[in-house]
């Protein structure tokens, strides 16, 4: 039991698997090809500093962030009444809200195009009842609801397990000593939930900041985020250089908003990155 | 009362919202107009297509196939990973384990990317076997961070024991360390299957032409426009997904109530 070499098959492999194509990133984004041969250089990312590019940044962040409070205005109060006592059948509730997430993601972000495009169910029942037309897909509004649609879940998951574990005593010793409902959720609640809080933002933000599918998909190809455009740059474009210090920009901003994050998250057992 | 009231209509407004989307899917699969505005009657013909459809089985079969080749081999490698780490000094541990996170916390298209990278780097082929290399090397992580936790639960003395009365290392660590860390490794296999099964943004990045999973081959039919064999596809998944998990759901309930009446 003590034998360390049945770990080397895996380091052999998270090296050639993990290390190197990090490492080959890195390296494509700080070179470019001159006539002299493969030099360092930083013009990719001067590049992207371009406003073209910087737009595209900042609307993947501001998208993504929009997403993220709608998950959390609607999240947290299904699952304060996940958590709650008095539902009845509360384990088939928490089956059925965690069931769409099985479906295929591709599956369900291709369901809302269906609903919104121009013959779409939707724009069909308005021209029934008289009303006109509404141009509902390829649109800002439509990549937020796909975000929000398929990460809700992620956000009320981790809510619910730490509202779940709250020690009931607590709410009740409050509430002899005389608090209210609101205060209650103020000075107990809120603040005990904010782990979870946390990790659903964690979870809602980081798949919103770099999908390519759902902004493909329902923003058409208008609504380009930076993961379409790493994307491009690798099947279309084929400017290896600027899509990896695309990729590094990327994973700089995961890495800080994972960082920010987890100053909050004091239960964190150690072994993560941070 | 009244609060109770509210929240069932919360619950009820939440799940029309999560629900309403598959099921116009499923209704508009019987459907026998192409256009999504307008029913024209019931015809079971999308499914016929669908049957019939050479690509979508094609995919189906890559699915499957990666999904069950990835989860076995990633499962062995990481149980064998988790065992042989959880032995090492405490800074190489934690190295390890770091570098464990990186696929983990990375987003999908920078690991996809940057396999794909490493496969044309190394003049691979881009097909089915660099598809299952990125399969394999993104569930490893995750048959780590599950059965390290087991072992971490494990009890020292027992193996010592086993040893005492006379087995020998390998039997017990076939009897004894195996069947402890079980419930671990068969956690990180089913989570490492389901993800294969799953995954678009790797699988698409690092697979070539002729070979596509289900998930690629959805995308590049979504992007084409509708596709009423998509709405066939997605109520056949969206009953395995469902009876999956009445079944599940079933057999827990029973071992919950056969603990509870021991």
């Amino acid at each position: 039991m003590k034998q360390r070499w049945i770990a080397y098959p895996y380091i052999v492999w998270m090296v050639i698997f993990i290390l190197v194509p990090l490492l080959l990133v890195v390296f494509y984004s700080v070179t470019t090809v001159t006539d002299e041969g493969i030099q360092f250089s930083l013009e990719h990312f001067k590049r992207f500093l371009e406003p073209v590019y910087l737009i595209v940044l900042l609307r993947s962040i501001y998208l993504a962030f929009i997403s993220t409070v709608i998950c959390l205005v609607l999240g947290y109060p299904m699952a304060m009444i996940l958590a709650s006592k008095d539902i009845s059948k509360k384990q088939f509730i928490v089956l059925l809200f965690i069931l769409p997430m099985w479906m295929n993601f591709l599956l369900r972000t291709y369901a809302w195009m269906t609903l919104l495009e121009n013959s779409g169910l939707i724009n069909t029942f308005l021209s029934f009842i008289g009303l006109p037309n509404l141009n509902l897909l390829y649109n800002h509004q439509a990549v937020v609801l796909g975000m929000v649609y398929n990460f809700l879940p992620f956000m009320v998951l981790p809510i619910y397990s730490v509202l779940s574990k709250i020690d009931k005593s607590i709410i009740e010793a409050a509430q002899d000593l005389g608090a209210n409902n609101f205060i209650v959720f103020r000075r107990i609640i809120f603040p005990l939930s904010l782990p979870g809080v946390m990790s659903g933002i964690t979870m809602v933000f980081m798949p919103s900041v770099t999908t390519f599918v759902i902004s493909r998909l329902l923003g058409g190809g208008q609504y380009t985020l930076i993961g379409n455009l790493i994307e491009q740059q690798f099947l279309y474009v084929g400017d290896w250089n600027f899509g990896s210090a695309l990729s590094v920009i990327l994973i700089i901003i995961i890495l800080l908003s994972m960082g920010v994050m987890s100053k909050y998250d004091k239960e964190h057992e150690g072994g993560g990155l941070w | 009362m009244v609060t109770r009231l509210m929240k069932k209509f919360y619950i009820l407004i939440i799940f029309a919202f999560l629900y309403a989307p598959i099921f116009v899917l499923i209704v508009f699969s019987f459907n026998n107009s192409k256009s999504r505005g307008n029913w024209n009657g019931f015809t079971l013909k999308w499914y016929m297509e669908l049957l019939r459809d050479r690509q979508i089985l094609s995919a189906l079969y890559y699915t499957v196939i990666i999904a069950i080749i990835s989860s076995l081999i990633a499962t062995i490698i990481g149980t064998m990973a988790a065992i042989g780490i959880h032995n090492m000094s405490k800074w190489k541990q934690s190295l390890i384990m770091n570098i464990t996170y990186l696929p983990v916390l990375n987003p999908d298209i920078v690991t996809g990317i940057s396999l794909m990278i490493l496969f044309i780097f190394m003049k691979m082929q881009l097909g089915f076997f660099s598809m299952l290399l990125a399969h394999i090397t993104f569930n490893i992580p995750y048959v780590i961070l599950s059965v390290m936790p087991k072992l971490k639960q494990l009890n020292k003395h027992l193996y010592e024991a086993a040893l005492d009365l006379g087995a020998t290392p390998w039997y017990a660590f076939k009897r004894v360390i195996i069947p402890e860390i079980m419930p671990g490794i068969i956690t990180g296999a089913l989570l490492a299957f389901t993800l294969s099964l799953d995954d678009f943004v790797i699988s698409f990045f690092t697979t070539g032409s002729g070979v596509s999973n289900l998930s690629i081959t959805i995308y590049s039919m979504a992007r084409r426009g509708i596709n009423p064999e998509i709405n066939a596809l997605s109520s056949l998944m969206f009953i395995s997904v469902l009876s999956l998990l009445i079944i599940i759901n079933k057999r827990m309930s029973k071992d919950n109530s056969v603990k509870e009446n021991a």
